[in-house]
């Protein structure tokens, strides 16, 4: 099952479930990871070691997808 | 609803910082000549005086030791800057740790793993070196070895737990990694001793283990 989940102060949040046949929890996690990028999330897909790639659209196929906070110079 | 196009190299955060030239190695390496050539600009003229003081008047011998002193003390000031960008800081957020642990333990192998538990530094191979991630900036050992660039960088959000932090820099780096070090503030480029002197002691198993890695 894939998973969406955005890291925050509780360590990480889990904000939605799908799997690749289940058109109705797709959506729903389609709406959640947009209203996620709108509150200034960016979502982040790993991909094995040393690559992760950002998306702006939920890919439907991937094993889970990160929105993390932007950052910033210290 | 997936797309390949959908996916983007670069990072978003480089539209904060448009007027930056985006880090490459060959960026490093001039900046790396430009922080020797600056080191010894304003460290020869001390240590030079202090020499010359005593070769003339032998009486001056204090004050050519403090003078000497300062040609020895401003570039470890210098380097103590570069290290403390991966020292721990802000709120520990300590509930919520074990569960970002969790997370992050899964973006790493099994060895970077141990390593960041033990150290609470991620190993992270890339193509500008080896990096070091911490929870607010992050260290680059060169290959050769023979450099370390420490960048202060942090995910603006001070109620993340430690390891959430590191996280979300690593996942940057992964995404782009000259991204990453362009949008990050360089803090200071030196040789690996002068910043491993001033890193605390757990962390310094980090550094060696990144220096092995590199080449």
């Amino acid at each position: 099952m894939a998973r969406l989940i955005r890291m925050d102060g509780t360590g990480h949040s889990t904000l939605a479930e799908w799997t690749t046949h289940d058109d109705p929890a797709f959506e729903a996690a389609v709406q959640e990871f947009r209203g996620q990028l709108d509150l200034g999330y960016i979502g982040t897909v790993p991909e094995g070691p040393g690559k992760a790639s950002q998306v702006r659209e939920l890919p439907r196929e991937a094993d889970l997808v990160i929105l993390r906070r932007p950052i910033a110079g210290g | 609803m997936s797309a390949p196009g959908a996916s983007a190299p670069a990072l978003p955060e480089l539209g904060s910082v448009p007027w930056r030239e985006r880090t490459d190695a060959r960026w490093l390496a001039r900046y790396g000549r430009w922080w020797r050539v600056s080191t010894a600009l304003y460290t020869a003229p001390l240590a030079v005086g202090s020499v010359a003081m005593v070769a003339f008047e032998p009486v001056t011998i204090p004050v050519a030791l403090a003078t000497a002193a300062h040609a020895w003390m401003i570039p470890e000031l210098y380097a103590f800057r570069g290290a403390s960008v991966v020292r721990p800081k802000g709120l520990r957020n300590e509930a919520a740790e074990p569960v970002a642990q969790g997370l992050l333990g899964d973006l790493l192998d099994h060895d970077a793993r141990a390593l960041q538990r033990e150290t609470g530094l991620a190993l992270e191979p890339g193509e500008l070196g080896t990096w070091l991630v911490g929870e607010s900036g992050a260290l680059l050992i060169a290959p050769g070895r023979r450099r370390v660039h420490c960048f202060c960088v942090r995910v603006p959000d001070p109620e993340l737990p430690p390891s959430d932090r590191i996280a979300h820099l690593l996942l940057a780096l992964r995404t782009d990694e000259e991204g990453f070090a362009t949008v990050a503030n360089h803090a200071f480029c030196g040789a690996p001793w002068r910043v491993r002197r001033r890193l605390p002691k757990p962390m310094r198993p980090a550094l060696d283990a990144a220096r092995q890695r590199a080449r």
